[in-house]
């Protein structure tokens, strides 16, 4: 009996706890995913930050903001890197929507583990911190600070390249950010897997949890090996082992496979919860059901599992013997395959649809061009022999903001104008949401479209100077990222806008087209929702 | 037709003298470049006309799906597709999306395949260059011409510039090669990683201490040709260029006897790039 009064207690603590406890303790997903998305948010316009003072330095030949010390320019290249990967995409696509949306849409009252969803949103704050304390202390044996190796933290630079603790306090971040991101794979997968509504099959699934049931299993299985990779580096910078130094035996080319090896699921680890999340707004904004749907899930699954065998093809100037490289050309045109199933099942969504352009299908509709693009220039660094001429230049910056970076933040937008009704219980304003698409749009198109002109031309990647004759497109590409930069205070008008004067949203904002369960529940959705679970037919 | 030769070759000759018979030509980016370098390699050739075949599929797959967008934005907005349809599978059109990719990929694959064979290695190499990256310039060995022959290439500072030498990609010192040569060149570090590359020559070698990468190049054109550091190497990553002068196999042959005066011993100016670096800082 006394226990099933501790259980009454502790359900009289389910109804809406206030002040700090709220955050704090918060065992609901609802909470924890606003947590995340405005910690993601935080980051975000940091990373942005860091990328704009990098094009201001760009802009024109000759050192301007870093002449003082060049190394804080790669300082600002590593940030960059590190904050949007971990710290904005990561924590907005999987904790955020994730955290928000999989359980409503799969008809469950919670994540399975909703303790173990507390401290993986907790843990990522003391990454955060660690990072950011990171750019603070010495890393250089010149007394620079800040880890300035990149986000690949290729060994040696990131062992004897750097001595200072700015490295090990950045690898403890990733560890931190690694171990909550494993456990909020677990918690979605178990929650996946067992906490669907009667009835609701997997194959009946929205696509958006399929896919973050793939990217948590993509996460589950890459993540170890950063960790075993960055642990690896920990020793070699503390304890005198040499797994990444000659001098010892060791290769610094070990590092860079067990990186890619993370690295390379990690690019869709940031890009397919978008993929489930375009799928449902171009349903939704065209009235007509996903086309292909099984098509769709497995496709996600195809890209995942290709995703792990993939990964020297961003090694293709290390000196691998010529028999790998040819295997990884190969398998990785492969991927080529189920993205073009991707591309071509949303064109045919639409396809005798009745669309309506609302600002959530703009942003998909504005990421479809830009992984097109990105996807194709992907297959031209897929072979190896022109990736000889374009490995480690501007082309190659170009490609994966093109098809990983900005097209994730394209579908974050999308994502969050779609649901932000149902999150705050408030409509943003159709106008601005789109003006900010515009600008955004022009101004990505502008900062990253003539990086293909100056990789080609040979620009490399990551120097904070360049030869006069690249001034010309560093120009153009510098004034995108002022244009973008517009968009971004933009954006974060809007949210305040929202949030304060924005209209009541309906329970249902957009009609017979959206058919997912959380749009069954009121806006805001209430504090707990499906105590009662739905049945699906 | 023979006045028409003569003439030419006065043109020639008078170009010659006006610009230094030294300096044929400079490949370096040219301003608003929208291409690769001009080749001046077998290597870069096959890869160039490799991208054009690329860039054709490129664009003829974006315009295509750039086109179906904008017919599917007119067709089939609201104003003039009030009712949707509601067909979710066609077996067939999703066949033709899966098959159609893995065809163009085959095709893709045999020439992409044919080059990566034909740039891995050269069978007769008829002379080797070693290059050593370090923080932040690099070094060259020419163990054809004796073991102890090497010498060091710092980045020219904006002062030390002299006329036409372009900024950020000039050195002190050149790497010289001849013409018409199959080069084998061997890439090594002394500290972290770089890479050695020079764009006209579609060549890009990462420097791994611990490893001797290998790769070849065979210049078909006199002149100077330059690239850059490509691999993140720490602070002064954008400031250890990489200057290589192609000569004919006449001069190449005098500049190899004054290299085993100049640079035999043990006198690689590597205290003077030492001492070089701690100025700038």
């Amino acid at each position: 009996m006394a226990h099933s009064e501790v259980g009454y207690g502790a359900h009289a603590d389910h109804h809406a706890p206030r002040g700090i406890t709220r955050w704090l303790y918060s065992t609901n997903h609802k909470d924890i995913g606003t947590m995340y998305l405005v910690f993601a948010m935080i980051f975000g316009v940091v990373g942005a930050a860091l990328s704009i003072l990098m094009r201001a330095e760009l802009s024109s030949p000759g050192m301007s903001i870093f002449a003082d010390n060049p190394h804080y320019f790669n300082v600002f290249v590593t940030s960059h890197g590190l904050i949007m990967v971990f710290f904005f995409v990561m924590p907005a696509f999987i904790g955020g929507m994730g955290n928000w949306m999989v359980p409503l849409m799969i008809g469950a009252p919670d994540m399975a583990f909703p303790r173990m969803n507390n401290i993986s949103f907790w843990l990522l704050v003391p990454a955060g911190a660690l990072l950011v304390g990171s750019l603070f202390v010495p890393s250089t044996a010149g007394g620079a600070t800040g880890v300035g190796g990149g986000w690949t933290v290729y060994a040696p630079l990131s062992t004897y390249g750097q001595p200072g603790p700015a490295m090990d306090m950045a690898i403890f971040a990733l560890h931190l950010a690694g171990a909550s991101s494993i456990l909020g794979a677990i918690n979605f997968i178990t929650t996946i897997l067992n906490m669907r509504a009667p009835g609701m099959t997997l194959h009946k699934m929205p696509l958006f949890s399929w896919s973050i049931l793939v990217t948590a299993f993509l996460l589950l299985l890459s993540l170890p090996v950063l960790a075993g990779a960055i642990t690896m580096l920990l020793t070699d910078r503390n304890v005198g082992t040499t797994f990444f130094d000659p001098a010892g035996g060791g290769d610094p080319v070990l590092f860079q496979h067990l990186f890619w090896f993370f690295g390379h699921p990690e690019v869709y680890i940031l890009i397919l919860p978008g993929f489930g999340i375009a799928s449902h707004i171009i349903s939704t904004f065209s009235r007509k059901p996903v086309f292909g749907y099984l098509g769709m899930a497995y496709a996600m699954v195809a890209i995942g599992f290709i995703g792990f065998v993939v990964w020297a093809h961003h090694m293709y100037t290390v000196g691998m013997d010529v028999n790998t490289r040819a295997y990884f050309v190969a398998a990785t045109m492969v991927i080529a395959v189920p993205t073009g199933i991707k591309i071509f099942s949303w064109l045919a969504t639409m396809w005798g649809g009745s669309i309506e352009f609302k600002t959530p299908l703009l942003w998909v509709l504005g990421f479809i061009f830009l992984f097109t693009v990105g996807g194709v220039t992907g297959i031209v660094l897929a072979n190896a022999g022109v990736d000889i001429a374009l490995h480690d230049t501007y082309y190659v910056v170009g490609h994966f903001h093109y098809t990983m970076a900005i097209a994730a933040a394209f579908l974050i937008f999308a994502g969050f104008y779609y649901w932000l009704g149902k999150m705050c219980g408030r409509q943003y304003p159709e106008i601005l949401g789109k003006a900010h698409f515009w600008i955004t749009f022009i101004g990505v198109n502008m900062t990253f479209f003539p990086m293909h002109f100056l990789g080609a031309a040979g620009m490399p990647r990551r120097i904070p100077d360049y030869p006069d004759a690249y001034a010309g497109w560093n120009m153009v590409a510098t004034i995108g990222s002022y244009i973008s930069a517009v968009g971004i205070v933009m954006f974060l008008f809007i949210v305040l806008y929202t949030l304060t004067r924005g209209k009541k949203c309906e329970p249902n904002p957009w009609g017979e087209g959206a058919d997912t369960l959380e749009w069954t529940v009121d806006s805001p959705a209430p504090f707990h929702t499906h105590e009662e679970l739905p049945r699906i037919r | 037709m023979m006045l028409k030769t003569k003439l030419t070759a006065l043109a020639a000759f008078l170009t010659t003298i006006i610009t230094g018979a030294s300096i044929v030509s400079a490949q370096q980016p040219t301003d608003w470049q929208l291409g690769f370098q001009d080749a001046h390699s077998p290597t870069m050739e096959r890869i160039i006309s490799l991208n054009d075949i690329l860039l054709w599929i490129c664009v003829a797959i974006s315009v295509f799906v750039i086109g179906l967008m904008a017919y599917i934005f007119l067709r089939f907005n609201r104003k003039r597709n009030p009712t949707p349809k509601k067909f979710s599978h066609n077996s067939l059109i999703e066949v033709i999306w899966t098959v159609a990719p893995v065809i163009i990929l085959v095709a893709i694959a045999v020439p992409s395949l044919r080059l990566l064979f034909y740039m891995d290695r050269t069978d007769d190499p008829e002379m080797t260059i070693k290059a050593i990256g370090h923080q932040w310039y690099w070094s060259y060995e020419y163990p054809d011409l004796g073991e102890d022959i090497s010498f060091d290439a710092v980045m020219l500072q904006e002062d030390e510039l002299e006329d036409g030498q372009p900024r950020l990609l000039a050195t002190d010192e050149t790497v010289v090669v001849p013409v018409d040569t199959n080069i084998r060149l061997l890439v090594t570090a002394g500290d972290v990683i770089h890479a050695w590359t020079i764009p006209s020559f579609g060549i890009k070698i990462d420097a791994i201490p611990g490893r001797v990468n290998e790769g070849w190049f065979r210049v078909d054109t006199e002149g100077i040709y330059y690239g850059q550091c490509s691999e993140l190497c720490g602070r002064d990553h954008a400031f250890m260029p990489i200057q290589v002068k192609a000569v004919s196999k006449e001069e190449y042959a005098e500049w190899a006897a004054y290299a085993q005066e100049e640079y035999a011993g043990d006198v690689s100016n590597s205290d003077v790039a030492v001492a070089r670096l701690e100025a700038a800082e």
